[in-house]
């Protein structure tokens, strides 16, 4: 399986996803320039996290533009899985791949905590029985105050596509949503970094738990051997 | 047939070339007379104001350190122990950073520079761009920066004005730092008076490189083309390197054009396009940073430093105002701008880079025959100089020094001035000075920095010292750094003062399990034509690179920030220190909170009966004045020793510096990692209580152990020479109990003391809800 880690200008956590998929998870990975198209062989799709165009304007508002989005929304409509994390959840939003936008958090600074998350049963991957009810995941934004009108968000509750809720609600966020996934279930999108939590260096392991939800489908092929570096 | 009258030379072009050269031209560019008589002399001739202009700016303080310049020579630059780990790759002054050996090939580049007075004019931008310059700087050496730390000085928080310098800086260090996806590991925060109207706001950056891939910022080559990469040049920050080189005024306000502008968006596509560029082999002869004096500075520098000539036409610098004359073109300070030379023939190879990122990359000159920098506009010559003649003949002062007086009075201080402590005041003294905001918890400051991006955060900021894992090295070591300065003690005593920065830096590393490898110093102090003001920063100096010397730790770099006045007279000085250490396994890793219950607390180095400098009596007693601590090199350096060999083996559990607040403060903050936690104990009866518990001693760690471990510890300190003395062990009460003899003077509950410590910036600050 080749994961393909898209890299718009900007983007700064494009390295730590990689090395979270490549040499945690040991799951080949490659990133992708904003301007190439996305490979063909790409199983799966991050979307990861930093200041696309500097988030300018909006955040993500501008990366949507970009000459890979095109391909990307044709992967997602043909069913292929997508992980939007931070500043690519924002872009996802501002894409129309997810509901909802994200905006200034409610105390106007920029965020950079472990956040304690309740797990949400949303579907046969993320739920409490495989996540946990409860984990630790670093969060470190601007803007990740979710915002959706009365209809989206009730959609969102009756289908089950909340992931996960802030314990402790660190920006204003809706119904303290943290993260969301579409209604087929193949695009998903979250505030926090699980890729930060996945080495024995790092303060907690529970983005593990989270990555290998999101790539469960195409894993079982694998003979995924995960090491903890 | 009449005769042909001579053609009339066309009116020159550049109407900056037609301006005479006054007086008044000279004082405004800060050149005094004996300066400007050596500029005629160099050059044979009057200069054009764009001459003059570069001048100012390469012979200001900012660039030339002509104050300092003899003094900073006292500094080892270099390791005398040659197989020690951490010898010195690139020197202090050679390049645009420093660059030292961490092993396996590798080496880390770091360095630390101050952006204080367009942080005060400007708070927001001023800090920001100050991230930006430091950074630049080190991914300039070819290495990819890994983190960032700060050190933050400001008046009292209590002052509305201080408020706002503080929360601008934050929010622009936070708002530049974050973007670039580069850790900020916190760093230090004071608030002093002294520091009102004159905040000092120092930003260090350290990366990590292959020793093969250290770059040059040299010229070299002749017929080598030169190229200008980054965004257009503006009219902003229009010398700002003399701007910082004069004192702060009410009218300062009006410099406001001399603050940059900084977008973290456009320096985050010059770093990675400018990696990608070195990391083509061969491909990069010299590269060097637009920062103080824009690219006046990267021409003669780098031509400076390849013994050639420069040429450059001004015409083809790409700009992003009209009209610009040449003056302004060379002196414009506008933000995330590189100068690059590269092999002839191979230019195609930094355009293509440069156009994947969005970029501009200019061909604006080329590297020439000589000496000499020669910048063209519109078709005529608008500079002609030797190159060295801006880098290496600026001249340098030996200023007269004379000993204020409050340092002779400090020293005849006895603490019988003072009334000691009663046993029902300790309580409140303790959470008076744990809400003093240099003592006071900073979350509110790194909560907003980043610290976890690059996947190598190890110790968050708050402990005594940050610690990143070198994973994007694909190594699995450890890189410290920690920064320090007690403004109190050099002000009171510059020599020990500058020393005791430097230990207590040195002590925050070996808490962590950190060998400390080398310094970067920022020297930040007044004017230096005030006696008073250059005795204290030649006595800090020679303090500074005394205690370098005695530990073997090099400085590899630095930057000296003078002129720090406000309206009643000179900044405390300043001297920052920062150390980086290493550390070579994650087990020794090692944090300042006790988190678990049934451990044996100790305090190494003894109890302290000195109350001189102490925050003590600045919180009880408003006041700045005492001996200050004796400092003694050995028994520091037996200290971290000890220190470092026990948490090797596996024996610490936690480890914290005694430092601000003395005794008290440092057993309290040690058990806020777990608010379960609790300790009870007897401390030896003394002459005084208040210095026992707040006194400010020097070469002091309390350490967490198993209590199996204890009697060993114990033994190997007694065998290093290092007193030791058993506190207690801590337990699930919450309740932290201290007896003075047979006397119960605190009985305090840790979360109230806890929260009083937490909370106390963000009340002054009014922070609501998060």
């Amino acid at each position: 399986m080749r994961v393909s880690i898209l890299q718009f200008p900007g983007s700064n956590c494009d390295w730590d996803s990689e090395h979270a998929v490549k040499d945690v998870l040991g799951i080949p990975a490659q990133r992708v320039w904003h301007k190439d198209q996305l490979p063909a062989e790409t199983e799966a799709v991050i979307v990861p996290g930093g200041f696309s165009f500097g988030d300018y304007l909006r955040c993500g508002a501008i990366a949507r533009f970009s000459p890979i989005m095109q391909g990307l929304k044709e992967f997602a409509a043909k069913g292929g899985q997508v992980l939007g994390i931070c500043n690519g959840f924002q872009i996802l939003c501002e894409s129309g791949l997810l509901p909802g936008a994200l905006i200034r958090n409610d105390c106007l600074d920029f965020r950079c905590l472990n956040q304690s998350l309740v797990i949400e049963e949303s579907n046969e991957r993320f739920n409490p029985g495989t996540l946990g009810e409860s984990i630790t995941l670093p969060i470190a934004h601007g803007e990740g105050n979710y915002r959706a009108d009365e209809t989206v968000l009730s959609v969102l509750e009756e289908n089950d596509q909340i992931l996960f809720r802030y314990d402790g609600n660190p920006n204003g966020s809706m119904n303290d949503i943290a993260g969301i996934r579409n209604s087929t279930g193949n695009v998903y999108g979250m505030m926090p970094h699980p890729e930060r939590a996945v080495g024995s260096h790092h303060p907690c392991l529970d983005g593990l738990p989270v990555l290998k939800a999101f790539f469960e489908p195409l894993m079982q092929s694998l003979p995924c051997e995960v090491s903890v570096s | 047939m009449s005769q042909t009258s001579p053609t009339p030379l066309p009116p020159n072009p550049d109407p900056v070339l037609n301006v005479e050269i006054t007086q008044e031209l000279i004082d405004q560019h800060g050149i005094l007379p004996e300066e400007y008589k050596q500029i005629l002399e160099i050059l044979g001739r009057e200069p054009n104001l764009t001459e003059l202009g570069i001048f100012s700016v390469m012979w200001s303080e900012h660039c030339a350190y002509k104050n300092t310049r003899k003094l900073l020579r006292l500094f080892p630059t270099e390791k005398k122990d040659k197989e020690a780990i951490g010898q010195v790759l690139v020197k202090a002054g050679e390049e645009n950073a420093g660059v030292i050996d961490v092993g396996d090939g590798w080496g880390v580049a770091f360095k630390s520079e101050s952006h204080n007075h367009p942080s005060a004019i400007e708070p927001f931008e001023g800090a920001a761009t100050g991230v930006g310059g430091i950074v630049r700087d080190i991914f300039t050496m070819g290495a990819r920066p890994i983190l960032l730390t700060n050190s933050l000085r400001f008046g009292s928080l209590k002052d509305p004005h201080v408020k706002r310098l503080f929360r601008g800086v934050v929010s622009g260090i936070s708002h530049y730092g974050n973007c670039l996806g580069i850790p900020n590991m916190g760093g230090d925060v004071y608030f002093d008076d002294c520091y009102e109207g004159n905040p000092l706001v120092n930003a260090l950056c350290a990366g990590i490189l292959r020793h093969e891939d250290i770059q040059k910022g040299a010229a070299t080559g002749v017929g080598n083309p030169v190229y200008y990469v980054g965004p257009g040049t503006g009219r902003d920050g229009l010398g700002g390197a003399s701007f910082a080189s004069r004192e702060l005024t009410e009218e300062s306000a009006e410099d406001r054009p001399a603050v940059q502008k900084g977008d973290p968006f456009m320096e985050k596509l010059l770093l990675e396009a400018c990696l990608e560029m070195m990391a083509i082999p061969g491909l990069v002869v010299g590269i060097q940073d637009m920062g103080a004096a824009g690219l006046t500075c990267s021409t003669c520098e780098t031509a400076s430093r390849g013994d050639a000539g420069i040429e450059i036409d001004l015409d083809l610098v790409p700009q992003r105002e009209t009209g610009m004359n040449s003056y302004e073109i060379m002196l414009s300070e506008s933000q995330e701008r590189m100068l690059v030379i590269v092999q002839k023939g191979r230019e195609k190879e930094l355009e293509e880079v440069f156009e994947k990122w969005d970029l501009y990359a200019a061909h604006i000159g080329e590297v020439k025959e000589g000496d000499r920098m020669v910048v063209r506009h519109k078709g005529v010559v608008v500079a002609d100089l030797p190159a060295k003649s801006l880098t290496d003949e600026a001249p340098v002062y030996d200023q007269p020094a004379s000993e204020p007086l409050h340092v002779v009075a400090a020293r005849d201080w006895s603490p019988s001035q003072i009334l000691d402590i009663s046993a029902n005041q300790v309580e409140s003294s303790l959470k008076n000075l744990l809400s003093h905001p240099t003592i006071a918890s900073k979350r509110w400051v790194w909560q907003q920095y980043d610290h976890m991006v690059m996947s190598g955060c190890k110790v968050e900021p708050g402990s005594d010292a940050g610690v990143v894992r070198l994973s994007i090295a694909g190594i699995d070591k450890y890189l410290a750094i920690a920064n320090d300065c007690n403004n109190r003690f050099c002000h009171l005593d510059p020599y020990k003062g500058a020393q005791i920065a430097f230990v207590e830096c040195m002590r925050n590393l070996a808490c962590s399990g950190a060998k400390a490898l080398a310094v970067t110093d920022n020297l930040n102090f007044g004017n230096p034509n005030k006696p008073e003001a250059y005795f204290m920063l030649k006595e800090c100096v020679k303090g500074l690179a005394d205690a370098c010397t005695f530990f073997d730790v090099p400085v590899v770099g630095g930057n000296v920030s003078l002129y720090n006045e406000h309206g009643e007279g000179s900044i405390d000085p300043t001297p920052v220190v920062s150390m980086v250490g290493l550390i070579d396994h994650q087990d020794q890793v090692t944090r300042s909170q006790v988190q678990e219950a049934g451990l044996e607390l100790l305090l190494l180095g003894g109890w302290s009966d000195e109350l001189g400098g102490s925050y003590y009596l600045q919180t009880e007693y408003g006041k700045k004045e005492g001996s200050v601590p004796e400092i003694n090199l050995e028994n520091e350096m037996k200290l971290q020793e000890l220190l470092i060999s026990q948490i090797e083996s596996g024996k610490i559990k936690a480890a914290h510096d005694l430092s601000e607040g003395g005794f008290m403060v440092c057993l309290a903050e040690m058990l806020f990692g777990d608010n379960k936690l609790g300790v009870s104990l007897s401390i030896p009866e003394a002459e005084r209580l208040d210095a026992t518990l707040f006194g400010e001693s020097q070469g002091r760690v309390i350490v967490a152990v198993k209590p199996s471990d204890s009697q060993e510890l114990i033994a190997n300190a007694q065998s290093a020479g290092v007193q030791i003395d058993s506190l207690g062990t801590t337990d699930e009460t919450g309740i932290l109990k201290v007896n003075f003899g047979k006397e119960e003077v605190l009985c305090a509950k840790v979360d109230e003391l806890h929260s009083v410590w937490e909370n106390a910036i963000p009340q002054h600050m009014e922070s609501s809800n998060c």
